[in-house]
């Protein structure tokens, strides 16, 4: 392993960035805990818990709307937030930063306004095999209120999306295309790069569900091209409950508004309402103030803990992983992308992941078992459900061996 | 460990490798599907009733230990008992299982399916104990729609 080696500069020193979230020291049934659940939702580093308590204490106040000072002292927080949020994902301007509840509220929004604005019976939405419920019920909500219709880019044996199954799917009837960076069931990360040329040579606009992407991987929006990036902060050592909508300015003013009420007008009277400028204009009600406050510190110490570094520390993890697990007898991976996350989903022979699940957590190890989300991932895989371990940039090749030690006592029980 | 082997005492382990009345049945005159979307546990349900009693029940599916083999000893129960014994054994059952963690369950009348006593201690894995219970109840009141433990 490289911190074997004498290079002092840029050592990835996991046990500093351990040290930072206090959670990481407690026990659970008696053992330290291992945390292997970053896929559901990641732990929060001292400087976001700290921050959150901060603007409670001593900045709390509503925001666009009072002349204040310690309004204006949350107004500005809180854009701040945004324009860091907007810097990390690569926006060219914070106005292309929508904040919302998360992934789930940012695809949502989307599916609400696009196809209000641009879906009609017979038109097709694209999504592909191995999507999160959250980036295929909203369009299935879509598709029922319009009457188009719904395609999907069958996956492969690996857990792939083949560019030229995806290629072939769009039709002149495709309106829009929505697929993931990263599968949270299977860890692939999709070429979206490369999908969402394919899809704009013919003139379809793409979203790109980015929850599982953004903790792991540089993102750069303007880059990949999309016309729509969405992520949520509690998987990216952020909070719960506030995550983000990347929008291109040009469409989100083509957009209409998501939900009605206060903050996102710029007059109301009872004959005409005109709504506010971007990106407040899909902002409706007092937003969650801290949480965006403090999406904004996460980003930014996550930039400083540095996307390359923890893309390659968590590479490491999983290339141990995969070796470590795929030795033990009966032990099944499931998802053998070329291009893969810190995810290995797994199933053991003649145990329900369920019965994994509890055992390992009675040793301080917290997996995630059951369908994550995605049906029809495991339904194409035929299998019911799989144990999920996610790595996250505090996790260790020790954790991983504690894993590994965990399913031996599994195998031990129901052999 | 300890609590784990209350869990998953040998007797559920049995069951869970070589379940009882596990096959599908050919005359069943009521039949339940049972989903607990969490875990993606399903099963199907056969009963043939007879007058009030319950003259045979058989299950298929997929699920966790805790789940086939609460299926594979409540088939084991409830064959030949009247529908309100049933009932009866259900309710005395699910006390069992959501009964206060710190006390000790004793399981009186309940024979095999006080193996299950350990379950209070793991809340998360009750849904998993009761899914054929509650899909049996579905099929008693000949219920269309698929038991859901949600
Ligand atoms: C790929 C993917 N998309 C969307 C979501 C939904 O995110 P949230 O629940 O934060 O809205 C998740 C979270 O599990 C996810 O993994």
């Amino acid at each position: 392993m490289s911190t074997a080696t004498k290079t002092p500069a840029r050592v990835y020193d996991v046990e500093s960035l351990r040290a930072q979230f206090p959670i990481l020291s407690r026990t659970v049934h008696g053992k330290p805990l291992v945390y292997l659940d970053n896929a559901n939702t990641t732990q929060k580093p001292r400087v976001v818990i700290d921050r959150d308590r901060k603007y409670y204490e001593e900045e709390n106040a509503n925001i666009h709307r009072g002349t204040h000072w310690l309004s204006e002292k949350a107004t500005e927080a809180y854009e701040g937030g945004r324009a860091k949020v907007a810097r990390f994902l690569g926006a060219a301007s914070p106005k292309e930063i929508v904040f919302t509840r998360g992934t789930t509220e940012a695809i949502n929004l989307v599916a609400s306004s696009f196809s209000q604005a641009f879906l009609e019976a017979g038109d097709e939405i694209l999504i592909t095999g191995l999507e999160h419920h959250s980036n295929i019920v909203p369009w299935q909500l879509a598709c029922e209120r319009t009457g188009a219709k719904l395609v999907v880019v069958p996956i492969t044996d690996d857990g792939e999306v083949p560019a030229d199954e995806f290629e072939k799917r769009l039709t002149p009837r495709t309106k829009l295309a929505a697929v993931s960076h990263v599968s949270n069931a299977l860890g692939t990360i999709n070429p979206v790069k490369e999908l969402i040329a394919i899809a704009h040579a013919v003139n379809v606009p793409v979203l790109v569900d980015g929850a599982q992407a953004a903790p792991h991987l540089p993102i750069d929006v303007k880059d990949l091209g999309c016309d729509f990036y969405a992520v949520s902060a509690h998987k990216m050592y952020g909070p719960t409950g506030i995550g983000a909508l990347y929008g291109k300015a040009e469409w989100l003013e083509k957009l209409p508004p998501y939900q009605g009420g206060g903050d996102m007008i710029a007059s109301v009277t009872f004959e005409k309402t005109t709504y506010n400028e971007l990106p407040w204009k899909f902002e409706a009600g007092t937003a969650n103030i801290a949480g965006g406050i403090v999406f904004g510190v996460a980003v930014d110490w996550l930039t400083g803990v540095g996307l390359a570094a923890i893309a390659a520390h968590e590479h490491d993890l999983l290339v141990h992983a995969t070796r470590t697990l795929s030795a033990i007898p009966g032990l099944t991976i499931v998802g053998r992308a070329k291009e893969k996350a810190a995810v290995v989903s797994f199933t053991l022979d003649n145990v329900h992941p369920h019965d994994i699940g509890t055992i390992l957590d009675r040793e301080g190890i917290a997996i995630r078992t059951g369908q994550h989300c995605a049906q029809p991932v495991m339904d194409r895989f035929g299998i019911p459900a799989t144990a999920r371990a996610s790595f996250g940039l505090y996790n260790t090749r020790e954790e991983v061996d504690a894993l590994a030690a965990g399913l031996s006592k599994v195998s031990e029980m129901f052999g | 460990m300890t609590e784990l082997r209350d869990l998953y005492q040998e007797v559920i382990l049995d069951h869970n490798k070589s379940p009882h009345n596990y096959r599908e049945m050919a005359d069943a005159s009521r039949i339940a599907l049972g989903h607990n979307p969490l875990c993606g546990d399903k099963m199907k349900l056969y009963v043939r009733i007879d007058g009030d009693r319950i003259a045979d029940v058989a299950f298929q599916g997929s699920g966790c230990a805790i789940s086939k083999a609460s299926a594979s000893i409540m088939t084991d129960a409830i064959k030949g008992k009247t529908l309100t014994e049933a009932e009866t054994l259900y309710g005395q059952f699910h006390e069992l299982l959501t009964g206060p963690p710190d006390v000790k369950a004793d399981g009186a009348g309940l024979g095999k399916l006080a193996v299950f006593s350990g379950v209070r201690e793991f809340p998360a894995r009750v849904k998993c104990a009761t899914l054929a219970w509650h899909t049996l109840e579905t099929a008693l009141k000949g219920q269309q729609e698929v038991a859901k433990t949600e």
